[in-house]
This record gives structure tokens, sequence and C-alpha cells, in this order.
């Protein structure tokens, strides 16, 4: 039974572990995956807690849904305080070791303290033991989960890890399983590094019993059915995420030379063709791989082409690569691309965080805010490739004056580099935006200022504004499973009922994140993927537990606000510029250079930006401030929180 | 018509939605440990290869059986095991040359493919068909068909390179 696995309790300082069963009243609040972390986070952190010190809490889990006979229940969801952005921090990465860890009988574990000397988490059905790390420790992503696996003998261990960059407190170093799965926002792989823990490892072969396993296989494969039927997920599963560079550029969506252009000119060797004919020369026809249980096999197979890593095996790269190492940088060649997703790939790195604070160095470099003597000779102008990825190393490994700084992530390494260097990061809440340009699109503008992690497009984007889709289309999706009867616009450069698609997206995406399934099987990339209609059945098939859409709405929005509440409590205030609501000045003084007709000249209103999120906070039922009022907290249940119900 | 499972490595993508779905279906649980089916992997080279049973016209668990409870069913042609004559000797799960067959320690008993019979689920929810359910008489039709595909490129591509 999946309501039956449990949550662990590990204090890495005294090695104590503590294992309790989970509630289902809490389940009934906070269903299970992200929403169940943020609650933990809250009732088991203290405000002001140093994010690489003994007190910050980390805490890994799969969702309610995960490894159950629901679609792509792959998703691993990990959660602290964060040490890139000092707010909450949270990871999401597919993979398989969620459900492994389901099958070893657990769906959270809560660690705190700090370790002596380097361990790994062995988890196994049932049982819970810290091993010696000392041999892994140095060790890359891949060779710590081989070596793992040789140590206990079984090729079926999965394990999540960190490399170099998270022994070495990267405050943006990632987690990662298998090739290339990554939890890469927000630094928690620092977070293991700081508690000296080098990996969790986990075997399970304890069943999951499925509440209704025939209604529960039949409506998989109608849902199977119905989201291999949607042109974006046949996309997807071809060309992988790459498709959506081809599209975001050809109409400027994509930051270039880190802000001063938003469409990546003559990159025809990193366009998503280019890629997978790559790929199917080194790989062959058939190069696509997916994650557990999942149809749309979105992730490509490559051996780096040429160069020095000529011939290393990889995956991806993602869209996230291609900017990082591809557009922002201006570095426009496959193989700088690929070796770069291949280098951050081993040595656990966030590529989005890196490729976009190399690209603001790289501005810097330029502009002569930085100069040769803080490079170390290193020539940081945009388009070095070279540069580039030598950049990644001194990062990675905290080498050098610039490599140790930039690897302390934006906001500190603006205050260090000092001159007016802060005003060309591109940043929300210390954490660095995607390759993206929101210049003209603000309802994606208003996504990336409120994400609860900082600058981010999987927390409330609404991809879908840039369909154009009719004005009755969006309002079928976003009318449910509350009505909302005010204006929508299917015009991208709007900034009209933007504000309700955000809040509605942010819903949409956290009851995902709680189901532990993936993003590109609800109404992110595609329109006619299942919400929150749906959802109800999957759970009553696979749980038994019965829930109404709205049920799902309000837990989604319960989840929503907690993490709005530990944000509060640690400092956010709406229009502070370095942990706020808001936008770098660029987005609003610069307008858009390059693009379609419309995207020309484009630039973000700070009069319809403000009275943008006055509406958003509207919305939610919070203050001018951005704070949750009195009556919003009890009619969501919340308050009496921290309320220590785990 | 004699019907059998065809495993085309090349398009497995290693999602394992096959384990899922077979433990599933026999067990009502998710359990990989209890599935006729497995996905094995060499993770650092992306190779996947789902194994199961190949129903082998002359196969060693039929012949190794000390009790005689794997036959060969006349009427659908596949191998199937008498659980009221098994007695969990695991002999058969030693001699299968493809490892297809399993011991599961949870149901005490040997594992093995049974087609879900006649309808499998792994091969009805591999959306890339690297399983497929046929007739084994076309076993090597699309085989046949790709090949004969790539000679009449490499032809047309001499024709070009040696003009009359």
């Amino acid at each position: 039974m999946a309501l039956n696995r449990k949550i662990a309790y590990i204090d890495l300082s005294t090695g104590k572990v503590e294992i309790k069963p989970i509630p289902v009243d809490v389940r009934k609040k906070f269903l299970g995956g992200r929403g169940l972390d943020a609650y933990l986070l809250y009732n088991h952190t203290k405000k002001g807690a140093d994010p690489l010190g003994p007190k910050n809490t980390l805490i890994v889990s799969g969702g309610i849904l995960t490894a159950t006979c629901a679609s792509a229940t792959a998703r691993t969801h990990v959660m602290a305080k964060s040490p890139l952005t000092n707010l909450l921090g949270s990871a999401n990465m597919g993979g398989f070791f969620a459900p492994e860890l389901a099958w070893a009988g657990f769906h959270h574990l809560v660690i705190k303290g700090k370790s002596k000397k380097p361990v790994y988490l062995w988890i196994h059905n049932g049982e819970i033991e810290i091993r010696d790390a000392a041999a892994l420790w140095g060790m890359t992503t891949t060779e710590t989960q081989w070596a793992i696996r040789r140590e206990l003998d079984d090729e079926d261990i999965k394990s999540m890890v960190i490399g170099p960059a998270g022994e070495n407190l990267v405050r943006f170093a990632n987690v990662m399983t298998g090739i290339k799965n990554s939890g890469g926002r927000t630094g928690m792989g620092a977070v293991m590094g700081s508690k000296n823990l080098k990996a969790i490892a986990a075997r399970g072969t304890m069943d999951i019993k499925i509440a209704h396993p025939i209604d529960a296989l039949e409506y998989n494969k109608r849902f199977i059915d119905q989201i291999t039927s949607a042109k974006v997920n046949q996309t997807q599963g071809t060309l992988g995420t790459p498709f959506i560079w081809g599209a975001t550029n050809s109409w400027g969506g994509v930051r270039t030379r880190n802000f001063q252009y938003n469409q990546c000119e003559y990159a025809d060797d990193i366009e998503p063709e280019r890629i997978d004919e790559i790929c199917t020369e080194t790989m062959g026809p058939y190069h696509m791989t997916g994650c557990f249980g999942c149809q749309v096999h979105c992730r490509a197979q490559y051996k780096i082409p040429s160069g020095p890593f000529a011939g290393k095996y990889d995956e991806g790269p993602e869209y996230t690569s291609q900017g990082a190492f591809g557009g922002e940088p201006d570095c426009k060649s496959a193989e700088t691309v690929l070796t770069g997703n291949h280098l951050v790939n081993q040595w656990g790195v966030d590529n989005l965080e890196i490729g976009s604070i190399i690209s603001w160095a790289m501005e810097l470099y330029e502009l002569g805010i930085l100069t040769s003597k803080d490079t170390d000779g290193l020539d940081l102008r945009f388009g070095n490739d070279e540069a580039l990825l030598e950049m990644v190393r001194r990062i990675c490994f905290r080498d050098g004056w610039l490599g140790d700084t930039l690897a302390d992530g934006g906001i500190p390494a603006s205050e260090k580099i000092g001159k007016n260097s802060f005003d060309y990061l591109i940043q929300v809440k210390g954490m660095n935006n995607l390759h993206s340009d929101e210049r003209a699109t603000p309802g994606l503008a208003l996504n990336i200022a409120t994400a609860s992690r900082g600058s981010d497009h999987l927390r409330s984007r609404p991809a879908i504004d840039l369909y154009h889709l009719p004005e009755a289309v969006l309002r079928k999706i976003y009318s449910n499973p509350v009505p909302y009867d005010g204006p929508l616009s299917s015009e991208h450069t709007e900034y009209i009922g933007k504000p309700w698609q955000v809040f509605w997206q942010e819903n949409c995406y956290m009851a995902v994140d709680c189901l532990g399934i993936c993003k590109y099987h609800t109404t992110f990339l595609g329109a006619t993927l299942p919400n929150f209609e749906d959802w109800p059945k999957v759970l009553y098939y696979n749980t038994g537990l019965e829930f109404t859409p709205r049920e799902l709405w309000d837990i989604a929005e319960r989840c929503n606000n907690i993490e709005r509440l530990f944000n509060l409590r640690e400092g956010l205030t709406r229009d502070d510029l370095k942990k706020g609501d808001t936008l770098n000045h660029r987005y609003f003084d610069e307008p858009c250079l390059r693009g379609a007709p419309d995207v020309i000249g484009a630039k973000i209103d700070r009069k319809k930006f403000k009275k943008m999120i006055d509406e958003f906070y509207g919305h939610h039922g919070w203050d001018k401030n951005g704070i949750p009022t009195p009556e919003t907290l009890k009619r969501l249940g919340l308050d009496q929180e921290p309320s220590h119900l785990l | 018509m004699e019907k059998i499972l065809k495993i085309d490595y090349q398009k497995c993508t290693g999602c394992r939605l096959c384990e899922l779905v077979c433990s599933v279906s026999h067990h009502g649980v998710s359990n990989p440990a209890r599935s006729r089916i497995k996905v094995v992997k060499w993770e650092s080279e992306g190779l996947y290869v789902p194994m199961t049973c190949q129903q082998c016209e002359d196969a060693p668990c039929i012949s190794v059986c000390p009790v005689k409870a794997t036959s060969r069913d006349e009427t659908d042609g596949f191998v199937v095991i008498d659980y009221e004559k098994c007695i969990g000797c695991r002999s058969c799960v030693t001699v299968c040359p493809f490892g297809a067959r399993s011991y599961s320690s949870i149901d005490k008993m040997v594992l093995k493919c049974d087609l879900c019979g006649g309808d499998p689920q792994c091969a009805r929810f591999c959306e890339v068909k690297a399983i497929s359910f046929v007739s084994a008489d076309r076993l090597g039709q699309s085989q046949k068909k790709d090949a004969a595909k790539r000679l009449s490129i490499a032809q047309k591509a001499a024709a070009t390179l040696f003009p009359e």
C-alpha cells in the first residue's frame, strides 16, 4: 500500500534513526512529495538556520503515487533551506531513485545534523544504515553510483549522490541519480556536502499494494494514450526538450550574451535537429530514453562527437544546457554544449545556474568590471568556448579567485566584485534565471518573479500562453476546478488575466509535485494533458483515498502557502531586489532587440507589472505585502503552524 | 496460431513500465521483484535489454524438471508451470539459458512469463514497441523488411558511384 510507506528521521550527528508511519490525516492535508516536504521543512528548521550548518534539515521524498500503477511517477523531491538563496530550497528530478526508495519502504527522509566523516545512507527493505563513504569522497556522480553497487554487490541499487561540486560546497551544486537526472536548483548538493553525506542508496523488494489493480491498470492505459497522443509529447519523445529551443529562439525568447540580446543568431549547430543528428550518429536511430514508467522518453543519449572528451557517453542535453552553454555565453557549438552538459553531470552542479553565472561574469569582463587579473589571465569574453568550459571546472573545484567567488552564487559574488556588477545579474531571490527572456511575455515574467524558489520556470509558468489558444479553450482550462470569470487573454504580450493563470499553474504544478509525477504529464507544455479532473481517479484506484478535484486544489494551495510562510519567515519582502518578488531593472529598462516583430522593442511595464503582482496576491488571499491574511491561513487550516504533526 | 513475445531491445527506452504492469496484473502490487520480465541495463552505455521467457521449442526447463511440473501447453504452444506439481527446487531457474525464470522469495515460488493468458500486458503497454506480441512464424518479418530497405538504399548509392 502506498499509504504504508514510512517517514524516517536520521540524525547524522548522533547516528540515530527513527522510523514512523505517515498518518492518513497528514496525507489528506499535504498529500506527499514536495507538499509534505514543505510542511516538514517549516516544522523542522528554525528561522535563520545556517543552510550549510547542522541545523539545516534536508528532506528527500517520493510522491504519494511514486511507483504505483500510475503514469511517470519517477520524481524525487529534495528540500532544505537553500545555501544559494537563504530561502526555500527545492529540487526535483526524474530517474529511478524515488520508486526504489518506495519499494524499500519509505516516502520521506528527514536528515538532520552533520556527520564527522563522509558517510552514505543504505536503505534496504525497511532498514536504514549509515555507512562509511571515505572511499567515495572525491568521486564523480556516476563513479559514486557504480562504486556503491560494487561495494554492496547489487546492480539494482539506485542512488542519489553528489559530485565534487557538492563536496566543495558550491552553493548551486545539485544532487544526481543515474547519468543525468539532476535535482538541479537551489544548491541541494551543497547541503548534502555540508552534512558530509555523499549518497543515499536504496534498494527494495517490498510490495506496494494497489487498491484497485484492474481499474488502475486500465486507467493508466487511458492516461498513457492521452499523454502520447499530444503532439508536444511526441515531439519531446523524438527531439527531447531541445525542441523548445528551436521554437523559443526563433521568436526571440532566449537570453543571449547574458541579457544583451533575446535571440541567439547563427546557432545552427545547436538547433534541435542538429543535436538529434549527433545522437543518431553516435547512438543509433533509437536513442531516446525515459524515467521510470514514462512513455514520453524525452531524454536523448549521445556521445560527445569531438574535442578533448570525444566518445564520452552522456544523456541530454536538455533545453537548459543549450542555453547555459550555448545561448547565454554565445558559444554556438554542439561540441561545447554536449561537453558542458557532460561536465556538470559528472561534477554535480546545476547547469542552468553555472551557465547563467558565467555569462554574467563574461558581461562583466567585457565591461571591464572584471579584469584579466581577476580571471587569472583567462580571456573570459563571450563566445570563448574554452574559457567557458574552463570556468565550469574552476567553479566546481573552487579554483582561483573568480572560481571561488562565483561558486558562492550571484549575490555574494556581486558583493565581492563590487562596482555595479549586481545590476547585470539576472536573478530573483538570489537564484539566476533560466536562459529564457520574459520581456515579451508578462505572464512568464510574473511567474519567475514570484516563484517560491527564486527565478524559475517550473513553479508556475503558464507556458501554454505562447500557443495563442482561443479564449474559450483557456477558460475551460483555467476555470476548473475553481470557477474563474475574470478576464483572460490569448495574447502572450498582454498583462490581463495573467495573474490568474500563474496562480492556477502554481497550484497545478504543486499538485503534480505532491503526486510525484512529471510535469510533462500535465498542463505545462501541452494544453490537453491531464490535470485536476483526472488525478482523483488515479489516486483512488492506486491508494483508495478519495478526493474531489477541488480538494486537490485546496491541498496544492495549502502547500504553496506553507512554502510562502517559510520564505516570509526567512525574510522575503515584496520589493527587496535580493529577496523579493521582483525583477532585475533590465526587464523594465532595456527593450528586446531581436526576434519576431511583436517581440522587438518589448519590455516589461513597471506599473502594469506592479498591478499584476497586486492581483496575483489578491487571488491567493495575501495582503499588499504578499503576506497570507489570517483569514486565508484559517481557510487553509494553517493558522496553527508550526503544528508538528510529524 | 502460436504467438510469442518479440523483444526488439534497441527500441527499449529502459522505463521498466513492463516490470510494473507485470507485477500489478499478476499480483495486484507494484513490485519488480515479482515481475516475470526484467530490463537488464548497462546504464553507463545507455543499453537496455528486456529479458523474459522465449517459450523455447526444446525447452531446458521442461527437460530439467524432476516432477514434470513444466510442460508445453498444446493449444497455445507456450511453456507453462503446474504449481500443483512444482516442488520449488529452482532447477529451471538455474538451467534457463536466458535467465528468464526467477525465484520469488516473497511468493516462495518460481516465476515465469505466462503471456497473461494471451494478452501480455508488457506488450500492450510498451508504446515504443520494444516488446510486441507476434505470430511465431512472422518473428523475422520486420528485420527482413529493414534489411531489404538498407540493401536497396545501398544499391542505389552504389549505382550513383558507378554510372553506366
